[in-house]
């Protein structure tokens, strides 16, 4: 039989397993792993100053012009889901990340991956979905490509897009930007299409189908900056792979500021916050593709919200916090206790955890 | 939401609060087994609401963080493997072994799946009969009926290329060994609402009348565990040493009888190697002989490792409720939950990890206007 262990304060440790040498999955989820392939890999290679601002579009001069230019992939499994499908998702996805630079988005290209065996009417309907949201984003898919990897090499169909778009001379919106002070607006309830996915995925059925909120968000950013003189929004971004949490945190980190985030004021629609709890999760970390988080001058912010609330998806807009002096760098929630947690980025997906 | 919200009622929580201060006189140490109750303390911020006098300290009810390492060696092996479909719950995967972690046999090539249950295990054993399907079954009392259910539906339907790499410990006898030691400051315990669950309470009112130590029976919502506080407080400053079963919706004295015949059924009781905290005699489960075909470390042949965890972190102090994570010198530094050295930093539910991720800072709050 076992001795029972004395505890002296110098059992065990597992050894720490090093540095990454070949990509894993949360390389791709939006957290601390996808941060450090950027900064460590993308950007020496890359270095240039567009680039280098991070955010979801680059803002290039073009003669005469301001021009947004972003570029965006799409492998979402399944490929059809409750509230939009890959050829919308791709859309969406691509005029929202031009949309959060203050940009009108015009013209996008779509690329198409597709696995050897995909049904050509699969790819049909994907096709005319992606052709309707861009009619309904008012952009033009003005060229395309088509590769074919053998049987085993895809997931069915993956597309690549980019997207151009113009923005007004002088405008600015970036995540450097917010200064303490600043109110933090988010335009809805958080995790919708997160969990709208894996729910299709995992085949969880609940009482009511969990839809996704992949919208295109541009005439919404559109409304939200004719609310506000110029430079009052400091800051719009998607709220996408990451959560809130991510997006928080990277505002944070680029103005070297601290926020403050009111839990009560951030809300989840009922049956995701259901989903979230028997899954484990939370909806902090859960993506989301028909939502923007605005750092805005407290001066406006009043103004700005109204004009969100009036926009059909901005109904349930509200302020969920403020930009803090303190913390800088820290996303801190105030609980409906009073009292406070760290919100961090995660290291990599969120894993459901055992019981 | 329903059954829910009612226990993270703000103004019930703030009532209880007000209540525990009343009537604590003097510093009690209160330890909380479950890793999911460390998740909720944490994660409210109890330490910001409760009275000063109140120290709590985290247990070592954290499946994913004391599964030995020898075990996730195992694993890391299995699921190297052409041949196996290696299936696990999700936060096993970034647990570090001796040089690996799961995920990143999974970039390696590794067939490895991710399931909320071990049914569904059994199920893709059925899907693809010419692979072995390895499912990896660690955790406390809790998970062991789910495992042996699965066990018992793959002889049931006659799979035979389903097995369970199995690693469960028992909780009172790490209560039990915690209470033994010299340096235990533990006072009062918060027993684990899902393992009283399935196993009733029984076992818990031998360890309290032999230690004479209050222990309450507690959920693991806001309210659950400031009531499960306020009994202890109360017994505690009139010395008495009772367990109170406070989470009487999900808890029976006698606990889930079928889950237990199942588990009786499937596996019997061994001694077991706590990552973090060593070896404790009969503190494990294992699979029975006559279950032989299922059990993945005889069907495979595995040898133990032998891999010895060095000494750099005090997760074995922190398992246990003597120091917290903050004393580390590691915390934060070399040891954070992208690269974590010890074992209480990989799941959300390890003490250091929910501190890392919650409570890292003396921050402050200040929301103006």
């Amino acid at each position: 039989m076992a001795k029972r262990p004395e505890f002296d304060g110098v059992l065990t440790c597992p050894m720490p397993v090093g540095v990454h040498d070949r990509i894993v999955l949360g390389h791709g989820s939006g957290g601390k792993l996808s941060a450090e392939l950027i900064e460590q890999i993308f950007l020496p290679a890359f270095n240039n100053s567009a680039l280098n601002q991070l955010n979801d579009q680059a803002i290039v001069d073009f003669p005469g012009k301001q021009l947004a230019f972003t570029t965006d992939s799409f492998v979402v499994k399944p490929l059809f889901f409750p509230g939009g499908d890959i050829g919308s998702l791709a859309v969406h996805g691509t005029v929202n990340d031009l949309a959060m630079g203050g940009a009108q988005p015009l013209y996008m290209s779509a690329a198409f991956i597709l696995e050897e065996g995909l049904e050509i009417e699969t790819l049909r309907r994907v096709v005319q979905s992606l052709q309707r949201a861009a009619i309904e984003a008012g952009v033009t898919i003005v060229t395309g490509d088509t590769k074919v990897v053998e049987k085993g090499h895809g997931d069915g169909l993956f597309i690549n897009t980019t997207g151009i778009g113009t923005v007004q001379r002088g405008l600015t919106l970036s995540a450097d930007q917010a200064v303490p002070g600043d109110r933090v607006i988010l335009s809805g309830p958080l995790g919708d299409h997160g969990i709208a996915i894996l729910a299709q995925r995992e085949g969880l059925e609940f009482e009511t189908t969990i839809q996704s909120d992949s919208a295109p968000l541009h005439t919404l950013a559109r409304a939200m900056l004719d609310a506000a003189p110029v430079g009052a929004i400091r800051c719009m971004r998607d709220p996408t792979r990451g959560g809130l949490s991510s997006t928080a945190n990277e505002i944070a980190a680029k103005s070297r500021v601290g926020i403050t985030l009111e839990e009560s004021c951030i809300a989840v629609r009922e049956e995701v916050r259901g989903a979230c709890e028997l899954l484990g999760l939370d909806p902090m970390y859960v993506a989301n593709e028909g939502k923007l988080v605005a750092i805005v001058d407290p001066c406006v912010a009043g103004a700005v919200l109204a004009a969100m609330q009036q926009h059909v998806y901005g109904r349930e807009a509200r302020i969920i916090g403020t930009v803090t002096e303190s913390n800088p760098g820290t996303v801190v929630m105030r609980t409906a206790f009073g009292t406070t947690r760290i919100v961090d980025m995660l290291p990599g997906d969120q894993l459901p955890r055992i019981c | 939401m329903k059954y829910v919200d009612e226990f993270r009622d703000p103004r019930l929580a703030r009532s209880l609060v007000d209540d525990i201060a009343k009537r604590v006189t003097r510093p009690w140490v209160l330890m909380e087994i479950c890793g999911g109750q460390t998740h909720t303390l944490v994660r409210y911020g109890f330490d910001e609401l409760l009275p000063k006098q109140i120290e709590l300290v985290h247990g070592p009810g954290c499946p994913v963080c004391v599964t030995p390492l020898e075990i996730v060696d195992k694993a890391i092996s299995l699921a190297s493997r052409r041949d196996v479909i290696f299936v696990s719950y999700g936060d096993m995967l970034r647990v570090p072994g001796s040089t690996t972690d799961l995920f990143r046999v999974k970039a390696a090539g590794g067939d490895i799946r991710v399931v909320y249950t071990p049914v569904e295990a059994v199920k893709i054993a059925q899907a693809n009969p010419a692979r072995s399907v390895v499912f990896f079954g660690v955790g406390f009392e809790t998970t062991a009926p789910a495992h042996a259910m699965a066990i018992l539906q793959a002889k049931r339907l006659g799979v035979t290329n389903f097995y369970l790499l199995a690693s469960h410990v028992l909780v009172p006898p790490a209560i039990e060994t915690l209470l033994e030691s010299a340096k235990n400051r533990v006072q009062g315990f918060i027993a684990p609402g899902h393992v009283c669950t399935v196993v009733g309470f029984q076992q818990y009112e031998e360890l309290a009348g032999r230690y004479h130590v209050p222990i309450v029976v507690g959920g693991f919502e806001p309210t659950d565990l400031l009531e499960a506080i306020r009994e202890l407080v109360i017994q505690l400053e009139d010395g008495r040493a009772e367990v109170v079963n406070q989470y009487a919706r999900s808890v029976s004295r006698t606990g889930n009888l079928a889950a237990q015949h199942a588990v009786e059924q499937v596996f019997e009781i061994c001694d077991r190697r706590w990552r973090g905290i060593g070896p404790i005699p009969q503190s494990g489960m294992r699979i029975r002989p006559e279950f032989a075909q299922f059990d993945a470390e005889r069907v495979f042949g595995l040898e133990g490792s032998g891999a010895e965890e060095p000494s750099e972190c005090i997760a074995a102090d922190v398992l246990m409720g003597i120091r917290k994570p903050m004393d580390c010198p590691a915390f934060g530094r070399q040891c954070t939950p992208e690269s974590p050295l010890g074992a209480p930093m990989v799941s959300s539910e390890g003490a250091c990890a929910a501190y890392y991720r919650y409570r890292r800072h003396g921050v402050e709050a200040g929301m103006k206007g």
